[in-house]
């Protein structure tokens, strides 16, 4: 019997047709636009201005505090320009852009394929190659992962948990990372829990909708004591850092608590990856695997990107673009991130980044927004939400703008998974209203 | 059976008699002196509850205005001068005359003026857009034109015109409460002097990008090329962040800002039509 979470939840169809796709190297694009902005927390300061000539891995900007990631330059060449761009919502985002020249690398970076397990790195030396390689939560919200690693007073980490739960429909660029590079994911894994402490616990939370990476972290872990794969019945948002703690341990994170007070840690295999290049190969975060995809099975890729390629490249080189720039015929929307979660793409010229896991085509049919009815009580909204609240109230107090009875039920813990928001059979916009009411009360705080 | 009635209704009247005076003791001791003028103020008051003055509602506002004799800058933007004239009569007070107020736009980006680069099917609130995304247009500044102005304005002194899909303030309903301004999640309604015989002269765009970045997303965008600032003759015109802005205390309506400004951003409202020019250019 697979484990799971216990409060709310869904079930998408999984609709992962790219699954068995293996990850191609994406061509180095002409130009990229980085952005200063690609984690959570502070944005990264620029260190190069234009006309500078960068190599690949270069730093090209630093973090402008602890809660903040360094940025590295993904291609070589001239840096055009230091200026704000509109990044794929359309939002001005201070961006470095580099025109490129070659394929120069930063000395001192391995490239070869080779697999290096053997850990020869202390734990210190491991801690400070992540933060200083700008490794990011690749599971979509990029939190800084040394901000993560750090111990907190008074709460120990027991465990570690491997995040490949990959429960948005769709995106498959997690599960082919663990079917090509699982070794490399699980030593990444292992370097991680060596900086929490050698007596925390490792686990592997994966899916049963992806038996043949069960079957791969279970063989590869077969020899450790300290690893252990946890099979998770499929249920949307079990890959919520909250859920996933809750699915493994049983553990439920308390309100405005972090999850660390539990005793379980949550990284994404993504991350684990980008950990296992960044110590053993010394290779910065300038690249990520992202699933193109769409429900027609006419575009399904998974690509191996350079942080900072345009959007529009990208499926350019996938077939979903005319050669006048527009979407080819049956797509009308392209989701940046899985369909659950992720943001419709405003600005095709904007870049992907860091935490990018996919691009998700869709026609203007499967996309189009029934017209909002009236809410009937049928509560279908609060046995979805896996933080258990309660969406129908909190919509109503979000149009009232009533700040305070907001806050009082619990309006924080929304984790914007929209489970709400796909069961409601009026199509209230409730998630638009109730992440509107936690931006517009989180401002106010910091006034 | 006469017992009984008796009975009942003695106690009953005993019991009313009793609390009766209960009640007119605690009544005494509790009595509230309320102004008579506060009343009386509250009476010439427009009585719409609009919540402008920055007060919670009208009678907050006559409970303020009776008790701070000293306080000058509370101020009726609905009922404008006239009501404040007839509440300082009520406390034989001194008025002080403000100029009408009126909301305006500072936005010209209609359909035809920015070109619509993607199309939103969310949920048509201006603040959950803003939130989301940087906008239909590529200009990260101006009008959504969702209408969150036109819902907050209780005096239907705000529709969307079809034809430019941006909102238009109704002069002689526009009561200048600034319900909207604080609506608006761009920021880009400002209360500004209604002006003279209804002229005014302001420029009607928010957008603070570099000139190049303006021109290319929107044809009527200030381009912060500071034409205008050279023009004025009276200091009026500022230009700060790429953004021209007109003083309307400073600014004596001569008009020539408006005619050097090359994207025609700035607008004249309510003038009449200059005279044509006899020299062919």
């Amino acid at each position: 019997m697979s484990k799971t979470f216990s409060i709310g939840g869904i079930h998408p169809r999984d609709n992962k047709f790219s699954k068995d796709k293996p990850i191609e190297n994406f061509p180095i694009p002409k130009r990229v636009f980085i952005s200063m902005n690609q984690h959570l927390g502070m944005p990264a300061v620029p260190v190069v201005k234009k006309g500078d000539s960068v190599k690949v891995g270069q730093l090209i900007a630093e973090p402008a505090g602890f809660v903040s990631a360094p940025v590295h330059a993904s291609v070589s060449g001239i840096v055009a320009d230091v200026a704000p761009y509109p990044d794929f919502i359309g939002k001005k985002v201070l961006t470095v852009v580099i025109d490129t020249e070659g394929d120069q690398w930063l000395e001192g970076i391995d490239r070869s394929p080779q697999i290096r397990s053997e850990i020869t790195d202390t734990p210190q030396e491991i801690f400070k190659k992540i933060s200083a390689l700008g490794i990011v939560g690749l599971g979509g919200a990029a939190f800084p992962t040394h901000v993560k690693l750090t111990p907190l007073e008074g709460m120990k980490p027991e465990y570690l948990i491997l995040n490949g739960a990959e429960c948005e429909p769709y995106l498959t660029s997690d599960y082919r990372l663990i079917l090509e590079h699982g070794q490399e994911v699980l030593t990444g894994g292992e370097m991680m829990r060596r900086v929490l402490g050698n007596d925390v616990m490792g686990i592997i939370g994966i899916e049963n909708n992806k038996p043949k990476a069960i079957a791969v972290m279970k063989k590869l872990t077969s020899g450790f004591l300290q690893w252990k794969v946890v099979p998770l019945k499929k249920r949307y948002p079990q890959g919520g850092e909250k859920q996933l703690i809750d699915a493994v341990l049983g553990r439920k994170v308390p309100s405005f608590a972090l999850p660390v007070s539990t005793g379980a840690i949550v990284q994404n295999v993504g991350t684990a990856f980008a950990v296992y290049e960044a110590v053993q190969k010394n290779k910065p975060l300038i690249s990520n695997v992202l699933t193109v995809t769409c429900s027609d099975l006419s575009i399904q890729k998974n690509y191996r990107f350079r942080n900072g390629t345009p959007i529009r490249e990208i499926l350019t080189a996938a077939g979903a673009m005319e050669k006048d720039g527009t979407l080819s015929a049956p797509f009308a929307k392209v989701v940046n991130g899985g369909p659950m979660m992720g943001k419709s793409v405003a600005n095709l010229d904007g870049p992907v980044m860091k935490s990018t896991s996919g691009l998700v085509l869709f026609t203007e049919e499967e996309t189009k927004r029934k017209e909002p009815g009236e809410c009937i009580r049928c509560s279908k909204c609060f046995q979805a939400c896996p933080m258990r609240l309660q969406p129908y109230l909190l919509y109503q107090l979000a149009l009232a703008g009533n700040t305070e009875e907001l806050e009082a039920n619990r309006v924080f813990d929304c984790i914007e998974c929209g489970c709400c928001l796909y069961s409601c059979p009026a199509y209230l916009p409730l998630l638009d209203q109730i992440r509107l009411a936690k931006n517009v009360s989180l401002k106010n705080k910091r006034k | 059976m006469t017992f009984t009635l008796l009975y009942t209704i003695l106690s009953l009247s005993l019991l009313g008699g009793l609390l009766a005076v209960i009640l007119f003791i605690v009544a005494q001791k509790f009595k509230v002196q309320e102004d008579p003028r506060i009343d009386q103020v509250l009476e010439v008051l427009p009585g719409a509850n609009c919540g402008g003055c920055g007060f919670a509602g009208c009678r907050a506002f006559a409970e303020h205005y009776v008790n701070n004799p000293e306080a000058t800058d509370i101020f009726c933007p609905v009922g404008g001068n006239p009501v404040m004239k007839l509440a300082a009569q009520v406390l034989d007070r001194e008025v002080q005359e403000q100029m009408p107020k009126l909301a305006v736009l500072r936005c010209n980006g209609s359909c035809g003026a920015s070109e619509r680069l993607n199309i939103y099917d969310g949920s048509s609130v201006c603040a959950v857009a803003a939130d989301l995304y940087g906008g239909e247009t590529g200009c990260s500044y101006g009008c959504l034109g969702m209408g969150d102005c036109v819902n907050a304005c209780v005096f239907d002194a705000i529709y969307i015109d079809p034809q430019t899909c941006l909102p238009v303030v109704v002069e002689d309903k526009c009561t200048s409460c600034g319900a909207c301004v604080k609506a608006c999640p761009r920021l880009i309604l400002e209360l500004r002097p209604k002006g003279p015989k209804s002229r005014r002269i302001y420029v009607a765009c928010a957008n603070k990008d570099k000139g190049a970045v303006t021109r290319k997303v929107c044809s009527v965008g200030c381009i912060g090329c500071k034409l205008c600032v050279k023009a004025c003759e009276f200091e009026a015109v500022t230009v700060t962040d790429n953004l021209a802005y007109i003083d309307p205390d400073k600014c004596r309506l001569c008009r020539k800002c408006v005619a050097v400004c090359p994207t025609g951003c700035i607008l004249e409202i309510n003038f009449p039509p200059k005279k044509q020019k006899t020299e062919n250019e």
